[in-house]
């Protein structure tokens, strides 16, 4: 039981940091799409960072960079620039798989992997998504900045009418969920002592899946992320026995989210400025 | 004029950076551009692999361009296609041997279109219906239905140790090689024709029927649409049934004129590459094919430069066209 609990955490951790990542950002108005592309590039940053810096804290911290940096353009394009949310969100994802093989192909010679790299901070880095989503959930409730985040996302003319910077403001949330998400991904990499091409494999959509299920909603994200790893857990520990194919367990998140967002459940209802420009 | 510009100014931003990357690895922009252009324009061969790719492309950025008009965004174009190829290769399979051609042509390019119907139907039910964003449940389908139709081959209709359906002989299109000795070898084939008749038919619709004109009315202003006496959940469904029609009838490229059976994973992105397609060429048949036109040439340069500097360079170049696209068709809020 302990082992099986312990085993969901893990599966979640990248789930966990990407979906607090994306909460912070479409809580302030921003469209996560492009979370996977966060998530890779931070995987991949990770793996660089750890094998030229020598050590596991260097990789960390690349890795927590090569997110914030993917956030940052999206961020520069829809805010500086007021782009379509979706479209630079896609255009993230496509930069990402693109440019991480790329670099992989410069510094490897290889497009599907890196060498080994030192790695591990496991267990730390679990406790740390677990926290992510606390630590989420206290800003967004409880600061100030949390209640100017709430004020972006729902009503930016009130906002910006009341003196709060609402571009300034986005602008922090959507790197903050890079942060986040790149995090995710450099636990996926230095977990497994290596990068490899697409190995974030549809995390970020299940992450963004987790935010939609869970309202928005830090908390309730987070249980959704549980949840999802959860039905991750199964289909592993289901593997060898035939009694449900496990292309089936994987939709799970999919069509639960699908459920929640028509409203046959309960309707999932987003931050009524969402996907459009402050100002 | 304007929008002329916006297009310009992404390629020129995608020189740049091209540059930048093919400097930063110790090698010469202007011979890795010639040899880009002489890979793909410069001889028969190449030509037509861009024509072959531009195919696809033509059919999935009509999808998500007709879903544009009508104010929805079509994210699903990828399992959209996948469908079509699927059904198409199943269609193949069960056709008896002594059907005419034509039929059996016919048939499965009707198959297709259904299949990918049925991937646009839903999620644009879930639209009409239950006011499901359709960008959220287009995405989170694309997943779900390559998850089934992964299930389905691998675990029943598979040729062993493969990922795709037996290949069939009755249905097939043949390929241009037939008729243009040069394109011998290349995968281009006579569905490039059936893509030309789709985007002038899908131009024919937007802009000269009944139809067409209560799918640009709700796209521009549902509520304005309304009061004029159209049912914009009518206009959705129909408009996101008829996208994954086209996405759908994609499959036929691959699958009737390619490799005669369906193989998982054979879409490779081209759906979502439609995205940037539909925008790059103004949701506009002519512009769209001509933006499929550029992003094959893009797709087909990366591997004749792959000696020099890595193919994933394309990748790259395409995000940084679709991101000045992005920032070029601003919000429209």
């Amino acid at each position: 039981m302990i082992g099986l609990i312990l085993q969901i955490v893990r599966l979640a951790t990248p789930y966990l940091f990407a979906a607090a990542g994306g909460t912070v950002a479409e809580q302030s108005g921003i469209v996560s799409l492009g979370l996977e592309g966060y998530m890779l590039a931070g995987a991949c940053a990770a793996a660089f960072g750890s094998y030229y810096g020598g050590s596991v804290w260097s990789g960390v911290l690349c890795g927590a960079m090569g997110g914030a940096v993917l956030a940052a353009i999206h961020g520069i394009a829809t805010i500086r620039f007021r782009a379509d949310q979706i479209v630079s969100g896609i255009a993230i994802n496509i930069l990402a798989v693109g440019t991480t093989r790329f670099a992989l192909r410069v510094a490897f010679g290889s497009s599907s992997n890196s060498p080994r790299v030192p790695g591990g901070a496991s267990g730390l880095l679990e406790i740390a998504g677990l926290l992510s989503i606390f630590a989420v959930s206290a800003v967004i409730d409880r600061t100030r900045f949390g209640l100017r985040l709430r004020a972006a996302g729902e009503h930016p003319e009130a906002a910006t009418s009341v003196g709060i910077s609402v571009s300034r403001v986005r602008a922090v949330a959507v790197v903050a969920s890079g942060i986040l998400a790149g995090l995710g991904g450099t636990f996926l990499a230095l977990d497994q002592h290596q990068f490899s091409d697409e190995m974030t494999a549809g995390r970020g959509f299940i992450a963004l899946a987790a935010v939609i299920f869970g309202r928005w909603q830090p908390l309730r994200v987070g249980a959704a992320c549980l949840l999802f790893a959860a039905a991750e857990a199964l289909e592993i520990n289901l593997q060898g026995t035939s009694a449900i194919p496990s292309q089936f367990v994987a939709m799970i998140p999919y069509v639960l989210t699908i459920v929640a967002l028509a409203g046959i459940v309960g309707r999932s209802v987003p931050p009524a400025a969402l996907g459009k420009s402050g100002h | 004029m304007k929008a002329l510009l916006s297009v310009l100014a992404g390629a020129l931003l995608a020189l740049v950076v091209g540059d930048l990357l093919i400097l930063g690895v110790g090698q010469s922009p202007a011979e890795v551009y010639r040899l880009l252009l002489e890979g793909t324009w410069g001889n028969q061969y190449g030509f037509a692999q861009v024509l072959y790719k531009a195919t696809t492309l033509t059919f999935t950025g009509l999808a998500v361009a007709l879903a544009l008009r009508a104010g929805l965004f079509n994210i699903g174009a990828e399992a959209q296609l996948a469908l079509g190829g699927f059904a198409a290769g199943a269609l193949g399979l069960l056709l008896p041997a002594g059907l005419p051609a034509p039929v059996a042509v016919v048939a499965c390019i009707v198959a297709a279109a259904m299949g990918g119907a049925v991937g646009g139907a839903i999620p644009g039910a879930l639209n009409a219906w239950f006011g499901a964003n359709e960008v959220i449940t287009t995405i989170l389908l694309n997943f779900v239905i390559l998850f089934f139709l992964n299930w389905l081959v691998t675990a029943h209709l598979h040729v062993p140790e493969t990922v795709h359906t037996p290949a069939f002989t009755n249905g097939t299109v043949p390929r241009l090689s037939a008729f243009i000795p040069a394109f011998k070898g290349s995968a281009a084939n006579a569905t490039v024709l059936l893509a030309i008749v789709a985007a002038i038919v899908t131009g024919w619709l937007v802009f000269r029927t009944r139809y067409g004109y209560e799918l640009r009315a709700v796209g521009l202003s549902p509520d304005a649409a309304e009061a004029a006496g159209i049912v914009p959940a009518r206009v959705r469904v129909a408009t996101f049934t008829l996208a994954g029609a086209l996405a759908g009838m994609g499959g036929t490229n691959f699958v009737l004129g390619y490799k005669h059976y369906y193989e998982d994973g054979f879409t490779g992105g081209a759906g979502l590459i439609g995205i940037a397609v539909a925008l790059a060429g103004r949701a506009h048949p002519l512009g769209i094919m001509l933006a499929a036109l550029a992003f094959a040439t893009l797709s087909q340069g990366g591997l004749a430069i792959h000696a020099l500097v890595p193919k994933q360079m394309a990748d790259i170049l395409q995000g940084v066209v679709i991101l000045a696209i992005a920032i070029a068709s601003r919000q429209r809020s």
